[in-house]
């Protein structure tokens, strides 16, 4: 591990929170009456979608484990159907898991899967871009002392905070404020969005501020 | 002193229970009342103030009104009558308030919303306490004065249909009654024709002066199905057709008398959406009151909109209208409407004998009464009103007397307006030094839990209290001597009246001691906790960063919840933290099983190079939780590895799913009850049983609910038990029956609708058999000592007798609550808390949460408007009140007391299984309960000063003024089975 991996890390985070500001601002030029509240599943859309892009993008520019031995076509293609397959598996677990929690299960129903279909991007797609539709892989990085890389001790943390955030963001919707944003889901979308970005500020910060204790089992 | 940690965690509670009484006695107001309460007319009416000139009119003025008919309708929200529904559903009601002889009005009516003390409020026009809800299931005769006694002294002869509440607050002063009792909610039709097939015969009747009906119907509809019901349409047109017969008989004998007739529509208190009543919302708050007169004759295009009044302000006015005095305790004003058609002096006489009335009211419960702004408004509107009569008697010029007489009104009316305030505020003031008083003593108590916490921990179960050495120390003196004074200066200068200046000397003396021992007791322990950290500091502390993520989520969830009392809004919605804790820790489970599955084998061999000193100081950075103290986890998997490797096949894949059948219980009892405030209205699956179209598909669900219990129940019971579970269950869905709530296959429609007293007693013998069998076994393992599956089996006897209990007392429709927490309990037993070894503090952290997410599947909620009172008739008669008191309220909090009662199966059988971890759980057991008991304390203060701070609005107060109560009697609960369960642990340890 050296100091250029964890800039590199810093300069990538710094390209997705980037995204997630522009996804705020610049479709208010093509949309007419466009705003993060009112027209709230749009943006959750552009942002997903914009969020997706920056990391398949970033994850074929930078190669953070740029180590897959056969690079046939057809293996590249059954990888990227598998990828596909557990995005939807895990936007309908999330889905679920919100329902669960006591999101309405009839009304709304295009409200929570949104919010799921954000919260997977903001959690499995990194995971997938990182370290492929391999389950095992994913269950040594959640848990403790599975990390082999400062990027997956990235991801770990950003991915934490996206839940702890979506968590936390339920917590106002019962005050009696009577804000917009206290509407399902839109506290738990911004809560999610906040606790990503927070994860991808603190990350590099954490890592390089701990760079002399952290010793890695590949490194 | 040396003593038991049982003992001390009672003592603790007892004095915590003091604390908060005390709090509660301040923070009740104590409610404005007249000393002279009892001996009736044995003063004079006052006369009619002069200047100089001798007024002939010393007596009580004549009565405006012959007769007088109350129609009183239970729950009568104002837009039931002023809003679209009444334009819909009332169509002569509505055209007397828009074109005929009428004043409409909306009556505000002060919490608590609960019929008894709003029938108080509208007959003595007092301000009840709160206290008064309690006795609202058993009201006792009423000795304050009130428009009835003030009738029937007068020689009034009163005739009253209705609600059987009224016969008990007034036995004796009826010529004739027919009471209805009003506990049999399901049933709406029958209540109001029992009042109905009384009018015609009695309308046509000479004999009597004031008829009362009181009709419940209304207010039982919207307990079943809530304001937006079909329902209540029907309802409302069929008392809109009351409303006009006796109206137009009214009219009709009218032509015959000298006198008009009054006719008097109100309610006692609004619905909320929900349906219910007793908080303060405005749906709860507003009534609609309409006077109908022909005194009240109005001119084409006069547009009359309801005002707003207090509904205390009706009795003045009907005494007035009766020609009677005002009852002595009334804090409310003339309603000036009604005399405004008299002659410009009586106008000035009635206004002058309600102010003097307010005046003298006030002189009796405020000291200072000659500083407050109405009192003195009383005096210069007397003088005035002095100097008129005497212009009057020298007989003036009419339009000089006439301007004069106005002004002389508007002074009166600015003089009750002020003086029925501030006689309101009075009620709502707090005794701020028995609250302090109060506060002060919890707070000591929870600080002395906390710093003897390590003690009790320590492995024996004992603990020293620094008891004896501060009683004999100078500083408890001086602490005395200075409480002493402070108590002498406090209760000599104040004006208001304080709970604690009214003990006894010795009773406030020993309030005294009491606080002051328990800060010397708390100094002393921290002195010794200080001399023993110096000491401890040389070593290392072992670091606290043993948690597991489990761990962290029960301490942040625990302090996150009482934290979220802060807000009241969190205090009315507490019931969604409680879901969303549990479905949080069952998520948090399922984390720890799939690691404990997949990663536990796997991790093996890549433990040991890396570990050691490094993580250390991983573990103190912020993010420790992730990369976590390994060292400990390392040390448990090398004792026991991994748990879950044993586990093959089905119970292995039962283990793995079962976080989501617990969940999905969850999610399923959620949808049942919609409880609350914002969401309360919202359509729920409870709603949809309940209704009468469903009872098949309700009798199904008992029907599965019931064989479930069974069947979760059975297994662990002796055979004699069994075989009662059985009957007994059989003998509750008879009494679902013959009460009407779910129908056998065979009977396709129920006509005849009992009490079903034979079969609720039928199940009572079963429980007691039960019940008794089990404390029978207990007994019996107490003797022989080591027999561990006759204590099991009696224990769970025991809990199983209370499982019947609950099932014959809770509604049909939540039956499934108590057979999904059955399942829920069985499920975690054995695929959760035994493979994963849970230690006895987590098992008992996570049955509280259980047990308070249960509370609220129930439909509970802070509010007492859900309290269901019918849990408290189920086999009885008539009301008894202890039986009825102890059947509601373990009805009301059956989800905690069946939680409690498993918690103590399930440490007893851990207990006498041989695993190494459970021996020492007495203990942590323990640390548990006292620090839920004192986060219970802090959280009903929190809950109390946070909803204070809130610019003391009393309406809102009342939602969580009840808030302590609930915790309060849980609290109670988890003290008393500290106490009990402990002195067990040790002895199971021993074996």
């Amino acid at each position: 591990m050296k100091d250029t991996d964890i800039k590199r890390l810093l300069y990538v985070h710094l390209l997705c929170i980037f995204s997630i500001i522009l996804s705020i601002f610049i479709p208010s030029f093509f949309l007419e009456n466009f705003s993060v509240l009112e027209t709230h599943l749009t943006w959750l859309c552009i942002c997903s979608v914009s969020v997706t892009a920056v990391n398949l993008v970033l994850y074929l520019v930078v190669k953070p484990n740029a180590s897959s031995k056969r690079s046939s076509l057809s293996y590249k293609v059954t990888r990227f159907l598998k990828c596909c397959i557990y995005f939807l598996m895990s936007c309908f677990s999330f889905h679920v898991i919100f329902v669960l929690y006591g999101a309405p299960l009839i009304e709304l129903a295009l409200e929570t899967f949104l919010l799921a279909v954000t919260l997977s991007t903001f959690t499995t797609v990194p995971c997938l871009c990182l370290l492929g539709p391999n389950f095992k892989a994913w269950l040594r990085v959640f848990s403790r002392n599975g990390v082999t890389s400062i990027w997956e001790n990235s991801l770990q943390i950003t991915t934490v905070s996206s839940f702890v955030g979506t968590w936390l963001g339920a917590f106002p919707i019962p005050l009696d404020w009577g804000r917009p944003w206290q509407e399902w889901p839109i506290s738990c979308t911004l809560g999610a969005t906040f606790g990503y970005v927070a994860g991808l500020v603190t990350s590099p910060l954490w890592i390089y501020w701990n760079r002399k204790k952290l010793t890695y089992k590949n490194n | 002193m040396r003593l038991g940690s049982g003992t001390f965690a009672a003592c603790c509670v007892v004095i915590e229970v003091l604390g908060v009484a005390l709090f509660l006695r301040g923070f009740f107001p104590v409610p404005v009342c007249s000393f002279s309460g009892t001996e009736h007319q044995t003063e004079s009416p006052a006369p009619e103030p002069s200047a100089g000139a001798i007024s002939n009119w010393t007596k009580l003025p004549p009565p405006l009104f012959s007769k007088v008919v109350i129609m009183l309708i239970d729950a009568l929200r104002d837009d039931f009558v002023f809003g679209s529904e009444g334009v819909k559903f009332m169509p002569y009601t509505t055209y007397l308030v828009e074109k005929g002889s009428s004043h409409s009005f909306v009556a505000e009516a002060k919490p608590p919303t609960v019929t008894m003390p709003r029938i108080k409020a509208l007959m003595t026009g007092s301000l009840p306490g709160f206290i008064d809800v309690v006795r609202n299931l058993n009201s006792p005769t009423l000795l304050e004065d009130s428009v009835i006694t003030q009738a029937k002294a007068a020689g009034k002869r009163i005739i009253f249909y209705g609600d059987e509440t009224w016969v008990k607050l007034f036995p004796k002063h009826f010529l004739e009654y027919d009471g209805t009792t009003s506990f049999f909610v399901s049933d709406y039709t029958e209540v109001d024709d029992n009042v109905t097939r009384h009018l015609d015969k009695v309308l046509k009747r000479r004999d009597w002066d004031v008829l009362i009906l009181h009709y419940l119907g209304l207010d039982h509809i919207g307990h079943i199905s809530g304001p937006n019901s079909p329902l209540i349409g029907r309802k409302l047109s069929e008392m809109d057709s009351v409303l006009m017969k006796i109206h137009t008989s009214l009219l009709a004998e009218e032509r015959e008398t000298l006198l008009p007739n009054l006719l008097v529509l109100c309610g006692d208190h609004g619905m909320s959406e929900a349906g219910g009543h007793g908080a303060s919302s405005v749906e709860e708050v507003n009534t609609a009151l309409i006077l109908i007169s022909s005194a009240f004759e109005r001119k084409p295009g006069d547009v009359r909109h309801p005002k707003y009044i207090q509904q205390t302000d009706l009795a003045a006015t009907l005494s007035i209208g009766l020609g009677l005095p005002i009852p002595r305790g009334s804090v409310g004003s003339l309603i000036f409407p009604v005399v405004e058609g008299k002659p410009m002096r009586e106008q000035l006489r009635f206004l002058h004998l309600n102010t003097v009335q307010l005046s003298k009211l006030l002189q009796e419960n405020v000291p200072s009464y000659r500083k407050e702004p109405g009192f003195e408004q009383f005096k210069v509107s007397e003088r005035l009103h002095g100097n008129w009569i005497r212009l009057y008697l020298e007989e003036n010029n009419s339009e000089v007397l006439f301007n004069l007489g106005s002004k002389v009104r508007r002074q009166y009316l600015d003089a009750l307006r002020t003086l029925s305030l501030s006689l309101s505020r009075q009620a709502a003031q707090y005794d701020v030094y028995s609250m302090a008083a109060g506060t002060v003593l919890v707070l000591e108590v929870v600080a002395l839990l906390l710093l003897c916490v390590p003690q009790a921990l320590s492995g024996k179960a004992e603990l020293d209290v620094p008891l004896l050495s501060p009683v004999s120390s100078l500083l408890f003196y001086l602490l005395l001597l200075a409480l002493a004074a402070l108590h002498v200066v406090v209760c000599t200068s104040s004006d208001s009246s304080c709970y604690l200046c009214s003990l006894p000397w010795l009773a406030a003396g020993g309030v005294m001691v009491l606080i002051s021992t328990l800060l010397c007791a708390v100094v002393s322990a921290l002195t010794g906790m200080f001399a023993a950290g110096s000491r401890l500091s040389k070593n290392p502390l072992p670091s606290n960063s043993r948690w597991s993520e489990l761990d962290l989520l029960i301490l942040s969830g625990t302090v996150g919840h009482v934290l979220s009392l802060g807000a009241s809004s969190f205090i009315e919605e507490e019931h969604q933290t409680w879901y969303f804790l549990v479905n949080t820790l069952c998520l948090a489970l399922c984390h720890e099983i799939y690691r404990n599955c997949f990663v536990g084998d796997d991790c093996a061999p890549q433990r040991c190079p890396h570990a050691g000193e490094e993580f250390d100081g991983v573990a103190a950075a912020p993010q420790g939780k992730s990369t976590g103290p390994d060292v400990w986890e390392l040390d448990r998997a090398s004792k026991h590895p991994s748990p879950l490797e044993a586990l093959r096949g089905p119970e292995r894949w039962m283990v793995l799913a079962s976080p989501w059948v617990i969940l999905s219980c969850c999610r399923l009892l959620r949808s049942l009850n919609q409880t609350g405030v914002q969401w309360a209205h919202r359509p729920d699956l409870g709603h949809w049983l309940t209704s009468s179209d469903h009872k098949a598909e309700l009798s199904v669900l008992a029907t599965v609910s019931l064989i479930m219990i069974f069947v979760l129940v059975q297994k662990r019971c002796s055979l004699a038990s069994k075989v009662a579970m059985a009957f007994g269950l059989l003998g509750i869905y008879c009494y679902r029956v013959a009460v009407g709530n779910l129908l056998f296959p065979w009977q396709q429609n129920n006509k005849d609708i009992s009490k079903g007293i034979t079969e609720a007693r039928f199940v009572y013998v079963f429980v007691l058999g039960i019940l008794f069998t089990g404390t029978k076994d207990l007994l019996k393992s107490q003797i022989t000592a080591d027999d561990f599956t006759v204590k099991t089996v009696g224990l769970w006897e025991i809990y199983s007798g209370l499982v019947l209990l609950a099932a014959l007392l809770l509604r049909p429709h939540n039956l499934p609550v108590l057979a999904l927490s059955l399942v829920i309990q069985t499920v975690m037993t054995h695929f959760v808390w035994r493979p994963l070894r849970h230690d006895a503090a987590e098992v008992t952290v996570m049955h509280y949460w259980f047990g308070q997410a249960f509370f609220y599947f129930q439909g509970n909620s802070n509010s007492i408007a859900t309290v269901d009172i019918s849990a408290g008739f189920v086999g009885l008669d008539a009301y008894v009140e202890i039986p009825a008191v102890l059947l509601t309220a373990f009805a009301t909090y059956t989800g905690p007391v069946l939680w409690a009662g498993h918690l103590v199966n399930f440490l007893a059988s851990e207990a006498s299984r041989p695993a190494p971890e459970t021996q020492a759980s007495g203990t942590l057991y323990l640390r548990t309960k006292l620090t839920s008991t004192s986060m219970d304390g802090v959280k009903a203060s929190i809950g109390f000063w946070s909803k204070k701070a809130r610019g003391g609005s009393r309406c809102g107060g009342w939602a969580s003024a009840l808030r302590p109560l609930a915790p309060g009697g849980l609290h109670l609960l988890s003290a008393l089975q500290t106490a009990t369960a402990d002195p067990w642990l040790p002895q199971l340890q021993a074996c």
